[in-house]
């Protein structure tokens, strides 16, 4: 078995018009840049995308919003960086875009429950406020609860540290975040990777294991060490 | 004159006990840390998957897979450890983070939290991890000025921003006090010696009293 691939390009390519993708990442670590830059010259348009941040406006992320790739975000944080507006705050603005805003924890646990295949679950977080608002609720063991639903995705698209050619994954220190859950919540995951190896990694330093990887890329980005 | 940022962190740290598992927003709840020595084996946790986060890293030395959720270059301290988002979130909302230490635009008298949403005209919102850590630690303690530029009160009876979560909020550091949530409403427990029981009473929005033993808030000079 070999997962590997010289070219993200034919992998990405797989991507069609109104795919909903999952991007790793938080803050700078982990975010799957190599992946990333390919998909935007590939150009596919109306794209779900599920990804902690859009804050930053120099991000790659960001960078598919501004060439319109983009027809709804489901983040964390939306809000732009500085006092004025994102590119994305400005299509907020102008209904170019839609956003899906939830509390980072229900973000990670509808991703979770996705790729365990629980459809949905009750969590005290957002009820009583506007993130809450719409959904179903509940009194359970005394706590007034939200209803969240399973989120799942077409593509995930995941940076990693190394990853052996059966399609095991290792992170370095925080590069980890989203990566393995989403890895569990998408049909189709690929994943970049600063070392793709021949041998197979040490078992006990899997974090993520190869029946979620379908695709393995190397990242184009330096290596930090582990 | 009353505290300065790190004053008020310093504070909220004299408060903290040994070996308690912290989580610090952003601003000013992050400069706790500073005044925290390692022997008192408190434990930061980080919502981007730490518990054990230590200093901020010397340029040299920084990692850009190392950095906490405020996106600061880290290290990490003996015995810490890494682990996924879901990981990092069952371990908060499983209410297993003693104490969180949020900043806020409102606190109400019930002790509901307003921190994600400034209205600001055009911002999208930001809600980050604030609505799970508010509503899952076992203690949510709020760092804040204690009135806005305009002279209004951050303290106040109803919100009026959007929630983050409600009754949530128990102790409340500002620059001029250090505030209890009770049943009663707001309680003064410590208040800067310049600062009179009336001008308290003037400056809070919603019901305040002076605790019996309601002592002189006092910080030492720290140097930035």
């Amino acid at each position: 078995m070999d997962k590997r691939h010289q070219s993200a390009e034919e992998v990405l390519k797989e991507i069609k018009d109104g795919s909903t993708i999952m991007i790793s990442g938080f803050g700078e670590a982990g975010v799957p840049n190599t992946l990333l830059s390919q998909l935007k010259d590939l150009h596919p348009t109306n794209l779900t995308i599920v990804v902690n941040s859009v804050t930053r406006p120099h991000s790659l992320p960001h960078a598919l919003i501004e060439a319109n790739m983009v027809s709804k975000v489901i983040t964390t944080s939306a809000r732009g960086r500085g006092k004025g507006l994102s590119k994305f705050e400005e299509k907020l603005r102008d209904g170019e875009i839609e956003l899906e805003c939830l509390p980072q924890g229900t973000f990670s646990e509808r991703i979770r429950a996705s790729g365990a295949g629980i459809p949905a679950f009750f969590t005290p977080v957002g009820y009583g406020t506007k993130l809450g608002e719409g959904k179903e609720t509940r009194n359970i063991q005394g706590k007034d609860c939200v209803l969240e639903e399973a989120l799942k995705g077409d593509f995930a698209l995941i940076s990693a540290n190394k990853a052996d050619r059966f399609g095991n994954v290792n992170f370095n220190y925080t590069q980890m975040n989203f990566g393995p859950i989403m890895a569990t919540a998408c049909t189709t995951t690929i994943v970049e990777a600063r070392q793709l190896l021949e041998e197979p990694l040490p078992h006990n330093h899997i974090q993520l294991p190869s029946v979620y990887v379908d695709y393995l890329i190397e990242s184009e980005e330096t290596d930090h060490g582990s | 004159m009353g505290l300065d940022k790190s004053q008020i962190a310093w504070r909220a740290a004299q408060d903290l006990k040994n070996g308690s598992v912290v989580n610090l927003g952003l601003g000013t709840p992050v400069l706790v840390s500073n005044f925290v020595e390692s022997s008192r084996d408190i434990f930061f946790q980080s919502e981007n998957g730490i518990l054990g986060v230590g200093p901020e890293a010397m340029q040299k030395a920084a990692n850009p897979d190392l950095v906490d959720a405020g996106s600061r270059k880290v290290t990490l301290i003996p015995g810490a450890s890494i682990f996924d988002s879901a990981a990092s979130f069952a371990m908060i909302r499983g209410g297993h983070v003693d104490v969180t230490i949020l900043g806020a635009f409102e606190v109400s008298v019930s002790g509901d939290l307003a921190n994600w949403d400034s209205g600001a005209a055009g911002k999208a919102p930001l809600v980050g991890g604030a609505m799970d850590l508010a509503v899952s630690a076992k203690t949510t303690w709020v760092l804040m000025q204690h009135n806005t530029k305009d002279n209004k009160s951050r303290l106040v009876k109803d919100c009026l921003l959007p929630l983050t979560a409600k009754n949530c909020v128990e102790r409340i550091y500002t620059d001029i006090a250090v505030i209890d949530v009770t049943s009663d409403g707001f309680l003064a427990r410590e208040l800067i010696s310049s600062v009179s029981e009336e001008e308290l009473r003037n400056r809070t929005g919603g019901n305040i009293k002076l605790a019996s033993d309601c002592c002189v808030l006092k910080a030492p000079y720290i140097t930035s």
